[in-house]
């Protein structure tokens, strides 16, 4: 039987009326695993076993009588940077290739708790650096919608298997843009709370004030549920908040009569490809249509984002990365003669050129001399960020924007240039910079590529995002279009 | 050509903290390898510091006792560099904004006071241990324990106010007493609980260009320090004579060979490219938490001394040494309130009291004489119920037992002998068996009347109260 | 702005990063335009400007100085590439 393609909530509903068991709906992302993964190369490990013994003692449980909670037997896929105890947490680079971490991150034990079967850890961009999961020390995934073409980065292996039904939802991260723009790529909901919301206890650090943990989901109320499940005041992480945590499914199916808009010149007209902007422009234009009111903006610092993220999260990740020496855990250079060769030749065979690239960019921008010049100069520019939001929530409830300036490209054609590389992230990066929520949702096509729409919220303000992209997705019914495999797989879509 | 040392110094204390300054782990000293780890301090990929308040509230502590300056507002910086003994390839530290800042530290030399300035205490976490199989400079490989890794400490910074190996001993004493007053550490350097470097230069007497420094590490007592200062300063003043430049270095003192030797730089380019921790949120002091922290300070060292001086009447050096433990002098403190003499209870101390302390290797808090024994012991000698000589005795025995003088007393039967008429007969009878002493005495030697003193003491075990001995054998022989 | 090879030899050092000949001249000019790029922040005045530091508002989040054990030592050493006697095995430290 065909689960693999229910939705979080559609799934729930059907075990909690015992219609159909975990068990049943694991086994069916397993085959539908066995199907796509050839092509789609999701997942960096996929945990059958595990899963299915999971699968099992949930039954149990619900056959004695447990009343199944939303996420309760829900099969999921976890990025492989974040810490599941005792199963294999990659950051999909050489170097810990090998690691088994003996504790989990917060936000997986949260999942476990409420009872989700994890089914494998994704691939991504290597230490969650890059726009297309083509810096993966592994492999590349494949776009479902061509495989020709990539997925996104750095969530691209948790973007990919949720488009491709190979999980019902994902974990990803999101850095400067990495759940939003590979689920703009894919054609699924990718959403990136407010700094702070989430735990980052057992997220594999790249950025550390940057990062935040998210969903990546089929539609906005499977967002909105898995929400519900992740965020909250952790002890553990010093950065996380203690915000009342509403029931994000209240916002969904929500009229947005009144709700302005705001939609900010600068994202329009900054390198943006013209049949992205039709098709983000009309999107607002039928927001406008169904009772959102447009308020235009301007903001004037938001080209200044990416060049100031482009030295803040190499700094934090060049300091980030020592702990890689081979010493404690991870790949070790087996025959160095003393410990300073050990150091270089463990992390120059452990990590991958982007890797290489950013850490040296960001000891750069830290040393001697150049501290103040670059990254004091780059946390200053970050304040006038946040200010441009700041003024611009003024007068309007969110902000939608295009979430990337292309749909997907093919594979290898932007990984020569790494400044063209970071360009993908021009309309995501400002956002994390301000430390603001925001979602991307499936809002068109364009020569069969999905793209993306960004409709980004005041701080802890998920539930007006939501409320937005609800209706939107209620309006373009976009969730119900699924990638054609079409002939070169056994399964069909 | 003389020359005038300029030495600073720079020590490390651990924090008596039962936690580690990030995590949870516990901090006990000499525990099994690795067995106090957590993912934070192994720095395990995905883990978070959380900061140990207490920790906070010691360095606060430790700097109000110095008397520095408290920041109003500090982040946790990282210091980044490569070492194994580092867990996550950086300290957390303060760098640009430490806790304590323009402090001191008075110290008596030759009886003069002299104020060594503090330049800054901030809080750190401390490295893992590495342990080197055979020598540092030949061993195969190492091993590591990171159990140290994150126990908190406080990084205490002076100026290069001190001239000479002997004041920089001082300075290290005096800060210890004032630390371990303080109770935020043990302060053990056998232990590693409390560690120093010097950073050591010279220049031409009357100079005011400092010269190029060392610093010098791998002192692991007091006297180490010392020497290794005085090692420094003479091998420094040998290459200045030849006209030679002193590079500046670190380099290891050697304990066994007592001298210092080049160390090649640990960090090969020591940029640490600090940046405030995004892990750590920032820390704000306000005037009612710190005051609050200063209120629950005990009396330190110096005001202690001070006010033994005046309110007890006592000369500055037995005030010195009564205050030379924050246990020593409470217990002083105490005797003196049940038993109001100061002077008697200093000389006590300071013979008695100390003297078997030091010969039995026991601490004062685990003294078993209490300050109510030792007040009844010498109301005992007040009233001419024993003799001091005989106190002497019953001392060691409650040092030993723990026991009331009274009752040891009367156990022993040692109740002085001050009845006139008893004490008649001893001496008719001493001075009945001693004709030449007594001859020698009334011929003139004074020191006669001591042996027939001695004699009757004897024949009484003791007991008989010498002054009246004294007078009456003075009396009878006049 | 530019990057020298020399800068390029040097940050890799800090950072304890073996490269090649050739990885230090494509380094050096793909650092250079990335450091080009990012120029263009200095055509803000920043002067009064105070850095963010921290994104989240908060200040003084402490924990209470209660021991709680997380790891077995079994589980501490688990990871470890080399290991000896329940320490850490690490290569000769002085070159």
């Amino acid at each position: 039987m065909k689960y693999f393609g229910l939705k979080v909530h559609e799934a729930h509903k059907l075990i909690k009326d015992r219609e159909i068991s975990s068990e049943q709906l694991t086994k069916s992302i397993m085959d539908r695993i066995e199907d796509v993964e050839g092509i789609v190369h999701g997942y960096v490990t996929v945990t059958k076993e595990y899963a299915l013994k999971k699968a099992r003692e949930m039954d149990k449980k619900i056959a004695e009588g447990e009343e199944p909670g939303p996420l309760s037997g829900i099969p999921c896929a976890i990025k492989d940077n974040i810490c599941t105890k005792d199963i294999l947490t990659t950051c999909s680079s050489k170097i810990l290739k090998n690691f088994k971490p003996p504790y989990s991150a917060t936000v997986y034990q949260k999942l476990e708790e409420q009872g989700c079967i994890m089914i494998g850890k994704t691939n991504m961009d290597e230490f969650a650096m890059g726009s297309s999961t083509e810096n993966s020390g592994f492999f590349t995934t494949r776009n479902p919608w061509d495989p020709a073409r990539v997925p996104g980065g750095s969530s691209g292996g948790s973007s990919a298997v949720v488009a491709a039904d190979e999980a019902l939802f994902a974990l990803g991260s999101d850095t400067g843009g990495s759940i939003r723009q590979p689920a703009s790529f894919c054609g699924v909901v990718g959403f990136k709370p407010t700094y702070g919301r989430v735990s980052r206890y057992g997220l594999i650090a790249f950025a550390s004030s940057l990062d935040q943990i998210g969903p990546i989901t089929k539609d906005v109320r499977d967002c909105a549920l898995i929400l519900n499940a992740i965020c909250g005041h952790d002890p553990m992480d010093s950065t996380s908040v203690s915000a009342d945590v509403p029931d994000f499914t209240r916002f969904v199916d929500k009229d947005i009569k009144g709700i302005k808009l705001g939609v900010p010149k600068e994202y329009y007209t900054m390198q943006i490809d013209d049949s992205v902007k039709k098709e983000t422009g009309e999107a607002v234009t039928n927001l406008a249509n169904i009772g959102a009111e447009k308020v235009e903006l301007e903001m004037p610092y938001t080209a200044y984002a990416l060049p100031a993220y482009y030295l803040i999260n190499p700094a934090e990740a060049s300091s980030n990365l020592a702990r890689y020496d081979g010493i404690r855990y991870g790949f070790t250079y087996e025959d160095a003669e003393n410990l300073l060769e050990a150091y270089k030749k463990t992390r120059s065979s452990g990590f991958g050129p982007e890797v290489k690239r950013r850490i040296m960019l960001g000891t750069y921008a830290l040393s001697s001399g150049y501290y103040e010049d670059y990254y004091l100069k780059a946390q200053k520019v970050r304040s006038l960020i946040a200010r441009d939001f700041d003024q611009a929530f003024k007068n309007c409830d969110v902000i939608v924007t295009p979430t990337a300036p292309t749909v997907s490209f093919r594979t290898g054609e932007k990984i020569d240039d790494p400044l063209m590389m970071y360009l993908n992230d021009i309309f995501t990066v400002p956002v994390s910079m301000a430390g603001l929520p925001a979602v991307s949702i499936p809002c068109g096509f364009v020569n069969g590529l999905p793209v993306g729409l960004q409709i980004i919220g005041k701080p802890f303000d998920e539930g007006t995002i939501i409320k937005v992209a609800s209706a939107f997705e209620r309006m373009l019914a976009l969730d119900k279009v699924k990638p054609l495999f079409g002939s070169y797989v056994r399964g069909g879509a | 050509m003389k020359f005038e040392p300029v030495i600073g110094l720079e020590i490390h204390v651990e924090l008596l903290t039962n936690t580690k300054i990030f995590c949870g782990c516990s901090t006990t000293f000499g525990a099994e390898p690795n067995s106090q780890t957590c993912p934070v301090c192994l720095g395990l990929p995905g883990s978070r510091p959380v900061l140990n308040k207490r920790a906070v509230e010691f360095a606060i502590r430790a700097a109000l006792a110095l008397n520095c300056n408290i920041v109003d507002y500090t982040t946790f910086d990282r210091k980044n560099y490569f070492y194994a003994d580092l867990p996550k390839g950086y300290q957390i530290s303060q760098y640009f904004y430490p806790t304590g800042t323009n402090g001191y530290v008075d110290i008596n030399v030759n009886g003069e006071t002299k104020r060594i300035r503090i330049h800054q205490l901030h809080l750190e976490e401390d490295t893992g241990k590495l342990l080197h199989v055979g020598d540092i400079l030949a061993s195969p490989y190492s091993r590591v324990d990171f159990n140290r890794a994150g126990v908190p400490l406080v990084e205490i910074v002076t100026e290069p106010d001190i001239k000479n190996s002997e004041e920089a001993r001082l300075f290290l004493q005096k800060l210890r007493t004032i630390l371990l007053y303080t109770g935020i550490s043990d302060c053990k350097m056998e232990e590693g609980s409390m560690r120093c470097d010097a950073n050591i230069s010279i220049m031409p007497k009357g100079s005011k260009t400092f010269g190029n420094k060392t610093e010098l590490k791998n002192m692991n007592s007091f006297r180490s320090v010392q020497r290794g200062i005085e090692y420094e300063i003479t091998r420094q003043s040998k290459i200045l004579k030849s006209n030679q430049e002193v590079i500046p270095e670190t380099r290891h003192w050697n304990e066994s060979k007592g001298s210092t030797t080049a160390m090649r730089s640990k960090y090969l380019a020591s940029d640490y490219r600090c940046f405030p921790d995004p892990n750590v949120i920032p820390l704000e002091t306000d005037k009612d938490w710190i005051d609050q922290i200063r209120e629950a300070l005990p009396e330190l060292p110096d005001e202690k001394q001070a006010r033994f001086v005046k309110e007890y009447g006592l000369p500055e050096y037995d005030a010195e040494v009564l205050t030379s433990t924050k246990e020593l002098a409470d217990f002083y403190d105490e005797t003196v309130t049940l038993f109001n003499e100061p002077k008697t209870v200093s000389n006590w101390f300071m013979g008695e009291l100390m003297g078997l302390l030091n010969n039995e290797k026991v601490e004062i808090t685990q003294c078993k004489v209490t300050p109510q024994n030792l007040a009844n012991l010498l109301q005992l000698i007040d009233k001419g119920t024993i003799s001091g000589k005989i106190a002497k005795n019953v001392f060691e025995e409650m040092f030993k037992d723990g026991k009331d003088p009274q009752a040891i007393v009367e156990e022993k039967g040692l109740i002085q002998i001050s009845d006139t008429a008893e004490l008649e007969k001893v001496v008719e009878e001493v001075v009945e068996a001693n004709p030449g002493p007594v001859e020698d005495f009334k011929g003139g030697k004074k020191k006669a009347l001591g042996f027939l003193v001695g004699q009757v003491m004897k024949t009484t075990k003791g007991k008989a109260n010498p002054q009246m001995v004294n007078k009456i054998l003075g009396d009878k022989l006049k | 702005m530019e990057i020298t090879k020399g800068n390029v030899e040097h940050v890799a050092e800090l950072a304890r990063l073996e490269i090649t000949e050739h990885e230090k001249d494509i380094f050096t000019e793909q650092l250079s335009n990335i450091l080009d790029y990012v120029e263009m922040l200095n055509e803000l005045d920043t002067k009064e400007v105070s850095p963010t530091s921290h994104v989240v508002p908060l200040v003084n989040v402490f924990r209470e100085d209660e021991i709680k054990e997380v790891l077995k030592k079994d589980e501490a050493l688990k990871n470890a590439p080399e290991k000896e006697d329940g320490y850490f095995k690490v290569p000769r430290v002085i070159e």
